[in-house]
Formats: structure tokens, C-alpha cells, sequence
């Protein structure tokens, strides 16, 4: 057992690429908490879509051992915390874990919206924070501007920040020396009642739930029998260890420490982020605060392209969920497309993920629906709805009014794209709070209806501002909103899983869009297909596709009989990715991307 | 009543749209050519007994490059072997090279009555643009003589080619009719997988007209066609009536054909039942079979019935006389024949389905629609 003021808890914050999961690499490596051999590029991504997209879904952590230049040795534990907006509240949870955190700014870069928040969020955790500038060989870094940056925007002094190539290796050192010297040692009394935060947790198909936590007071032990404060579920706990990042078993985890440790958990649904741990027969007085249960604010239907994998989808989805307790989903049907599910989720990233986990690791062929927030429509008989499926809005004469979810928005642009940026939010709707420039780097504060931005926000900033803007939300409160249900009609029939939910005054721009963008999407066939937007019984926007003239072989000879029936066959089997509607026939990738529209 | 075919797999070069069983060959040993197709031709008579040809027709390839004998004695084993039809059609498919048209009158003395010819275009540059061998003078000389040598003759032209124009088409058709006969092939410009127009058309080298244009030109062709007495008969072929291709018309009805060579298709009822028959496509490797076994058949498959109304309907969809409903029964989705009536792709006449020429022009899709 290491002694409490040789142990050092620390989170990295940094935005995507600036290098954060290199530096944790080199800092594994500097320990020797893996063999040359092990050391796989970014360790700590373990998925596929983590590695890809340079993302952290779930929160991990390795011990290292670390001998100091003063002879000691250090227990320093790093918490590698969930990267993006979405994620937020998870984040806040690694970073309450910790004492101190490293913040990794690219000195060619600087610093971007999502960092902010997060550093933010670690100061609230009254955090020791390093900041500390990579990159620094690249001949585009600017270390004394960014430093500048740091001190300017994040109101961090910067002086003694750590230059380092988390790549060539320089100055990793410097980084391990600092987080001994400047963060402080964690307290707590091994006497005390057990008192443990619930950071993550994941399954293991052979131990049940694992999962991660920080003992703040009191010790855990294998054959203690363990409290859940939130949900009430008692266990006994079977393993206690860390990661190094090899799972590694421990006869116990004192205050200070993280860990994990297993107790024939089943679900990770029962283990909810940010609960209190502790012991069955002697509890602690109080529960952390902050603990939020997580509410999902993004839906959208998901549907077997081929209706025959509908159950291999519910497998699929419930096992995705084994992992992730923050995603929902519940049995949907729609007259357009069939047997799916009405999908809940943290944020638009998370809808991604999921989605690309489902047709990857499950081999699925997934049509999906527009992305839809929650409202909550007030009836007149004083009954509030949650409406998070646009296909489901009650009828208009019986509802008093309805409710949106809004967000409050901060975006980092360069100032040549600050104008466009400005359109965009307030095109969306959205209602500035603050402008505050940073050398040429201009930062803003919306407060953004959600709607507007779920549809295509993130693709739109990004393709305004050649992917220099960067974006961070939290969620606001609700506000009354002038809403109204757009539905499109293909040769007079509603299509419900086209149906959208807009803003009145956007609903004519928004249905005229949409009628365009599916005239593009629509294959011609043999008669002309009208495409029309209505609000009610009201049509507002319209649009042809004409009849389709010519299809046909100009040559078909004895010899080609058996050939040319092949190629029939084969554009009779891609019918079938056609979903029907009276007698038109809409492809199953018209459903989303007819709703990401551009603007221009 | 049945078509014999005899494929000639050899031309003096690949055509950069063509995507049948064509090889360039620097030799060909006419003799061993010669019996082993008469080998096959052999084969195949030993089990269609009894009925009568119908038609007779070279295809290819080039099979103008036969020598006159090899035609010849083709033509008279199958006089020996079946019994013919008074009015037996003998079609050859030629090109109007020189060396070609050496043979034409030897051609009509070994028995040829029609002469088909790929003329393609009426003008030199898009003859090169098309890749083929003559000239537009040679197109008009082969014309000329084979109108002088033979009772029948037709010819091929290509159209909707890049950049073509209604009036410019309209201008080379109007100018085709004054050389033709009762027959005219008129096809629009496809690009084949497997091409070298493949390639190149993917590459973006260049565009052929498509959807609004490509049908108006086929309309065009249509109109003037009708105008001038010889109206279509199928998709691509038009003819004064009477003097439509017997041969192909049995293609089109889905009646027997026998195919001799090396990948050549045929259907045949065998003892009562409606088979496919296939040659190896490698020239070479047909030969060895033939000269190892007495035939080149790769492929020899039952088609059942459903099979049959498919290819049935198929095939005679592109008739402009249509099929008879009767004999596709239970193939097709009638339930699609009101919709696809209303809508004015299809006319139903009693037990007669025939499309319009709206219908025609969208044929794979109609046939989507109504293939079960």
C-alpha cells in the first residue's frame, strides 16, 4: 500500500488532436507500465471507433509507478476521461476523481471551445491545473502566443508552463516532475466509513460489471458487502485491483486510490456515474453531490434496412446497451418503415456512435430517421407530454402549448470566419450572450434552440469555417416555442418518418429545403412523383420528380436472354432498399439525408 | 418451325462498344473450323429430329471472314440434316471491308439470301470514334453491291452518340433510308461493362445522351421511321411489314433455336422440355471439346416454367405485336396491369399485352414491375 502523499491523481484535458492520448502513451512508456512490445499506438482508445475518430467513449485509467528525482516513488494514477460535449457530465465525474489536471494545448493550434469547457469543469473541482504546450517542434508553434492565450482566455497563469513534443518525447519528464511537485497528495481516512465515487463502468463477458472508482475515505476489500447509494442495490464485492493498464489484482484499495472491482454485477445500467459506494452494514453520512442520473435529449428511429433483422437489431442494441447505460431504446413502429426502435441518446455524437458500432460490430443494415429533441407539449387539460417522437404530436387543437430544450453554446473561430459563424447562430435561431476576441481568435456565447442544432449544426460550422470553429453545449432549460409539425406528403401520402418538428417561422424555408433535397433523393419511375411539405392540412412547399422516359436494352438477342434477365433481376433486388409508399418508391438513405440540408 | 445459329467468333479487331464473343486472331485454321463446326452442327441435329428450319443465320464475330466454302458446306449439311422450310432465310452478317465485300457474290452463291450489314454511321469521323475499319465510301460501295447481289438486305447504324443532335441524327437517318431496303437495325449507344467504352465513358472521356434527350431521339427515330413505311417492329428494329428478320423474330417469340459455336446460346425443347444450351467461349478450347467429344456444350440447364414465362415475357415485350397473356400467366404480377394500363405503359387487348411506345422506352422498368 503506498502511503497517501505518494499518490498523485490527474486527468489530461486537452481538445482532439492537440495529443493527448500520445502524451498518456509516453508517459506509460517513460514508467515502463508496458514492454515495447505491448505499446500499441494509443493505448488507451481500446475501440475501433475510439482509434478512428481520436475520441474516448469510456473513462480508463492506469497506475503508474513512478521513481522522482527526489528517490521516491510515486503512485500516479491517470484518468483518461471521455472526450467530447456529449460527455460532459461523465467528464465532470473522471474529473472529480482527481486532484489536479494536466492541460495538453497545442502550441500550433491553441486553445479551442471544448477545452475551455472542460478546464472549467476542473476548476469547479477546485483542480491544481499544469498547463502544458506540445507540439512545440512543429515550426508552426507559437508557444508564447498561446501561452498568452492560456492566460487571457482561461485565466490560468501560464508562466511555468511545460513546453513538450509528446511525439519526439521532450520534456515528458518535465510533465511527470511537475504532477509530483504542483499537484497536491489526495486525503482521506482509512478508518472512515467507506466512501467511494462511481467514475465508469463497463461489462466483461467473465466478471460481470467492472467498474472504476475512487475511494475517497475508507478502504474497500474483496468479501465486503457494498451499497449503492443512488439505486439501493447491495453487493459483494469479489476483486479489487487497478490497471497498469493490465488488469492487475489488489487485496485491497485505501483513500486516494482508484481502481476498479468487480461483484457479479449484470447490468451496467445498475451502476450509475457519479454514485456513492459504500459499505452495507457501516454507510457513510452523505452522498457526493452533483450526481445527475443521465436523461438521453437526442432521439431518432432506427430501423432494419432488411425487415428480417429486427431481432438481431433488439440483440444487438441490448447488448451495446450491457455497456452503455445512457443510450435507450423502445420497440417503435411507422407506417413508412416498419418494425425499429425510438432511440434515445446523450448528444448527436453519441446517435453516431451507436449507430456505427451497430453497423460494424454488428454487421447491420440500419435506415435511420431524423434526430429529435424532447418536448414537452402542455395539453389543455393541463397534462404535460413528452414528445420525442415527431410522428407522435398529439393534435394541434388539443394542445395549449409546447416547450423546447435549449442550450447554451461557446464557440472558438478565427476571426475571418467570425461572420458566417454570427449568420449561422442566429439563422438558428440563436440569441448571443457574449463575443470575446483572443489575438485573432474570436469566442461566443449562444443560447441555441436544440432542434436547430441536431439537424445539421456541427456540419454546417464546420463547413463555414473550413473545420477551424470549435463547439462546445451544455444544456439550458426549456423555453416556449412557436412549434409547429412539418409533414411531407409523397404523391399525396404523409411519409411519418419524414415528419419534423420546427419553429413557425422557419417551417416554409425548412419545407421548401426539404421538398428540393428529396427531389434529389427520389429516383425517377414511371410516373411523376409530387413532393409536398404541409403543416396541417396547409401545403407550403412542392416539388416534381418527372416520370422516368427511357430504360430500356438496345440490343436482346438468343444470346443475351439469360444475361440481360441477370441484370433485371439484380434491379429488382435493388427495390428492395426502396421503401414503398402507395406506388412510389423512396430509398432508406433519403430518411436522414434528406434532413441534412445545406443552405446554399 | 425452329432457327439454327452459327456463330463466327473472329473479327479483324475488337470494337470498343462491343461486348459479344468476338477475338482477333492473326490465324485462323479454316479447315479444322470448318468440321468441327460441322461436328456440332451434327450433334446438335441428332437430337432435334422432325421439325423444320425456320432460318438460318451467321453470326459473329465477323463471320463475313468465313471463307464462302465453310458457309456453303454449312448450309447444305443443314439441308441434309433437317427438313427446311420452303422459304428457308439465310442471313449473313457482314462488314463493308474490302475483303468482305470480295465474297458477297460467292456468299450468295453458297445459299446467303439476306445480308446484314454493320454500317454503323454515315460518316468518317464517327466511324473512327466507333472504331470501325471502313470508310463511309466503303459503307456506301458494300450498300451498293450487296443491294445488287441479294433478295434481302439490312443494315446496322449506331445512335444517341456523344454530342449527337435530334437535327444531325435526323439528318444521317433521312440520308441511311435513301440506301436501304425493307430493314433497318437502329440501336442506341450503350456502354457495356467489359468495354473499352467502359473505361473510358467511367473516365469521363465522354458522355452519351441520356434521359430526355436519348428518348427523344428515340422517338425521332420512331416517326421518321413509321413515315417511311417501315415502322418498328421491336425495340431496335424496324421493318416495311413482311420483311421483318425471321430469324430474330424466333428469338423474340421464344421459340426454338438451335446455336452452334463457341458461345452460342440456344433454347430447345427436348423431349418436351424447354433447355439451354451454351458453347465454351474461348474459340480454342470449343474446338478441343468439339474435336475430343463431337460437341462444344459447356452448359445444358432445364428451364422450368417460371423461368420460361420470364424469358417469354421478357422477349416478347420487345415485340411491338406483344405476347399473349395466356402463356405468361402466373409469371407476372397482374396486379401491376391496371396500374401499369392507366398509366399508359401497357395495352391489354383481349388476351393480348402489348406495350405503347411510352411503355417500350421504359422496358426494364415495366418488366421489374411485372416480373414476379
Amino acid at each position: 500500500m503506498t502511503d497517501q502523499k505518494h499518490i498523485r491523481n490527474f486527468s489530461i484535458i486537452a481538445h482532439i488532436d492537440h495529443g493527448k492520448s500520445t502524451l498518456a502513451d509516453r508517459m506509460i512508456q517513460l514508467c515502463g507500465g508496458l514492454t515495447e512490445r505491448e505499446m500499441s499506438e494509443q493505448v488507451l482508445d481500446t475501440m475501433d471507433i475510439e482509434q478512428e475518430r481520436g475520441i474516448t467513449i469510456k473513462a480508463q485509467t492506469v497506475r503508474l509507478l513512478y521513481k522522482a528525482k527526489d528517490g521516491e516513488t510515486y503512485q500516479l494514477n491517470l484518468m483518461d476521461t471521455p472526450g467530447h460535449v456529449d460527455f460532459a457530465y461523465e467528464v465532470s465525474r473522471s474529473l472529480a476523481a482527481c486532484e489536479g489536471s494536466i492541460l495538453v494545448v497545442d502550441a500550433s493550434q491553441g486553445v479551442e471551445a471544448q477545452t475551455l469547457a472542460n478546464v472549467y469543469q476542473a476548476i469547479e473541482n477546485n483542480h491544481e491545473i499544469v498547463p502544458v504546450l506540445n507540439k512545440v517542434d512543429l515550426p508552426a508553434a507559437e508557444p508564447e502566443r498561446v501561452k498568452e492565450q492560456i492566460e487571457d482566455v482561461i485565466g490560468l497563469d501560464a508562466s511555468d508552463a511545460i513546453p513538450i513534443s509528446a511525439k519526439t518525447g521532450v520534456g515528458i519528464g518535465d510533465v511527470l516532475e511537475a504532477i509530483v511537485n504542483r499537484l497536491p497528495a489526495p486525503h482521506g481516512n482509512k478508518d472512515e466509513p467507506l466512501k467511494a465515487l462511481l467514475v465508469d463502468s463497463w461489462y466483461d463477458p467473465y466478471l460481470g460489471v467492472i467498474i472504476l472508482v475512487r475511494i475517497k475515505e475508507g478502504e474497500m476489500k474483496p468479501g465486503m458487502r457494498v451499497h449503492m447509494m443512488s439505486t439501493g442495490g447491495t453487493y459483494d464485492v469479489e476483486q479489487v485491483g487497478c490497471f497498469t493498464p493490465k488488469k492487475h489484482k489488489l487485496t485491497s484499495l485505501s483513500p486516494g486510490e482508484i481502481g476498479y472491482f468487480t461483484a457479479s454485477i449484470k447490468a451496467v445500467a445498475d451502476c450509475n456515474i457519479g454514485d456513492t459506494i459504500t459499505e452495507e452494514k457501516r454507510r457513510t453520512q452523505e452522498a457526493f453531490p452533483g450526481f445527475k442520473p443521465s436523461v438521453p435529449v437526442v432521439f431518432c428511429g432506427l430501423f432494419p434496412a432488411d425487415a428480417a433483422e429486427f431481432e438481431d437489431l433488439r440483440e444487438s442494441l441490448s447488448k451495446l446497451r450491457l455497456n452503455d447505460a445512457s443510450f435507450q431504446f423502445e420497440a417503435e413502429t411507422s407506417a413508412a418503415l416498419g418494425f425499429g426502435f425510438r432511440c434515445g441518446f446523450l448528444g448527436l455524437l453519441h446517435l453516431e456512435i451507436i449507430q456505427e458500432r451497430l453497423e460494424r460490430e454488428f454487421g447491420l443494415d440500419l435506415v435511420t430517421t431524423a434526430p429529435s429533441v424532447v418536448y414537452k407539449v402542455h395539453m389543455n387539460n393541463g397534462e404535460i407530454k413528452q414528445l420525442h417522437n415527431p410522428a407522435d404530436m398529439p393534435d394541434v387543437v388539443k394542445i395549449a402549448k409546447m416547450e423546447e430544450p435549449w442550450i447554451e453554446a461557446t464557440i472558438m473561430v478565427p476571426d475571418q470566419y467570425l461572420g458566417p459563424v454570427l449568420s449561422l447562430c442566429t439563422e438558428r435561431r440563436g440569441v448571443q450572450k457574449n463575443l470575446t476576441y483572443v489575438g485573432n481568435r474570436a469566442m461566443v456565447v449562444y443560447r441555441l434552440p436544440l432542434n436547430e442544432v441536431v439537424f445539421d449544426f456541427y456540419d454546417r460550422l464546420k463547413s463555414i469555417s473550413r473545420g477551424y470553429a470549435s463547439f462546445d453545449y451544455h444544456m439550458d432549460d426549456y423555453e416556449d416555442g412557436d412549434l409547429v409539425k412539418l409533414n411531407i406528403l409523397v404523391n399525396a401520402e404523409p411519409v411519418d418518418a419524414l415528419a419534423i418538428i420546427v419553429h413557425r417561422a422557419h417551417a416554409e424555408s425548412r419545407g421548401r429545403q426539404l421538398c428540393a433535397r428529396l427531389k434529389t433523393l427520389i429516383p425517377q419511375q414511371l410516373f411523376k412523383i409530387a413532393i409536398q411539405a404541409a403543416i396541417g392540412g396547409k401545403v407550403i412547399a412542392r416539388e416534381t420528380v418527372s416520370a422516368m422516359r427511357k430504360d430500356v436494352t438496345a440490343k436482346c438477342y438468343g444470346g443475351d436472354i439469360s444475361r440481360k434477365l441477370k441484370l433485371l433481376d439484380k434491379q429488382k433486388a435493388g427495390k428492395k432498399r426502396l421503401r414503398q409508399f402507395g406506388n412510389v418508391e423512396i430509398p432508406q438513405s433519403a430518411f436522414l439525408a434528406a434532413l441534412k440540408m445545406s443552405d446554399d | 418451325m425452329r432457327a439454327l445459329y452459327i456463330h463466327w467468333p473472329f473479327c479483324i479487331s475488337k470494337c470498343p462498344y462491343c461486348d459479344f464473343n468476338s477475338h482477333v486472331s492473326a490465324t485462323v485454321d479454316h479447315d479444322r473450323w470448318r468440321s468441327a463446326l460441322l461436328t456440332e452442327l451434327h450433334y446438335y441435329a441428332q437430337q432435334t429430329q422432325g421439325q423444320k428450319l425456320q432460318s438460318i443465320f451467321f453470326g459473329g464475330g465477323t463471320p463475313s471472314l468465313m471463307k464462302p466454302e465453310t458457309v456453303q458446306a454449312l448450309i447444305d449439311e443443314a439441308h441434309k440434316l433437317w427438313p427446311t422450310a420452303l422459304d428457308l432465310e439465310i442471313t449473313l452478317e457482314a462488314n463493308p471491308g474490302t475483303v468482305d465485300m470480295e465474297r458477297f457474290q460467292a456468299f450468295q452463291q453458297a445459299g446467303i439470301n439476306r445480308l446484314s450489314m454493320g454500317i454503323q454511321s454515315l460518316y468518317d469521323d464517327q466511324l473512327q470514334f466507333l472504331g470501325r475499319k471502313h470508310s463511309a465510301a466503303e459503307a456506301f460501295e458494300a450498300i451498293g453491291i450487296a443491294r445488287d447481289i441479294f433478295p434481302r438486305y439490312s443494315f446496322d447504324l449506331i445512335y444517341a452518340r456523344p454530342n449527337q443532335t435530334l437535327n444531325a441524327w435526323e439528318k444521317e437517318l433521312t440520308q441511311a433510308l435513301t440506301l436501304a431496303g425493307d430493314h433497318l437495325s437502329l440501336y442506341q449507344l450503350t456502354i457495356e461493362p467489359g468495354t473499352s467504352f467502359y473505361t473510358r465513358h467511367n473516365r469521363g472521356d465522354f458522355q452519351i445522351p441520356q434521359d430526355d434527350l436519348a428518348a427523344d431521339l428515340y422517338t425521332l427515330t420512331e416517326d421518321i421511321m413509321a413515315a417511311a413505311g417501315r415502322p418498328s417492329y421491336e425495340v431496335s428494329n424496324y421493318a416495311q411489314p413482311g420483311q421483318e428478320s425471321r430469324h430474330n423474330l424466333m428469338y423474340w417469340r421464344y421459340r426454338d433455336y438451335i446455336g452452334i459455336g463457341p458461345g452460342a446460346h440456344g433454347r430447345l425443347t427436348l423431349d418436351g422440355i424447354k433447355t439451354a444450351t451454351k458453347g465454351t467461349r474461348g474459340p480454342e478450347l470449343w474446338l478441343q471439346a468439339v474435336e475430343a467429344k463431337g460437341h462444344g456444350a459447356s452448359e445444358k440447364t432445364v428451364i422450368n416454367s417460371n423461368q420460361q414465362m420470364q424469358e417469354r415475357l421478357m422477349m416478347g415485350l420487345r415485340l411491338t405485336e406483344g405476347i399473349s397473356l395466356n402463356e405468361v400467366e402466373g409469371g407476372i404480377s397482374s396486379e401491376k396491369l391496371p396500374f401499369l394500363a392507366e398509366e399508359g405503359f401497357i395495352n391489354v387487348g383481349g388476351s393480348n399485352l402489348k406495350l405503347t411506345p411510352a411503355g417500350r422506352l421504359c422496358l426494364n422498368t415495366v418488366l421489374v414491375e411485372l416480373l414476379k
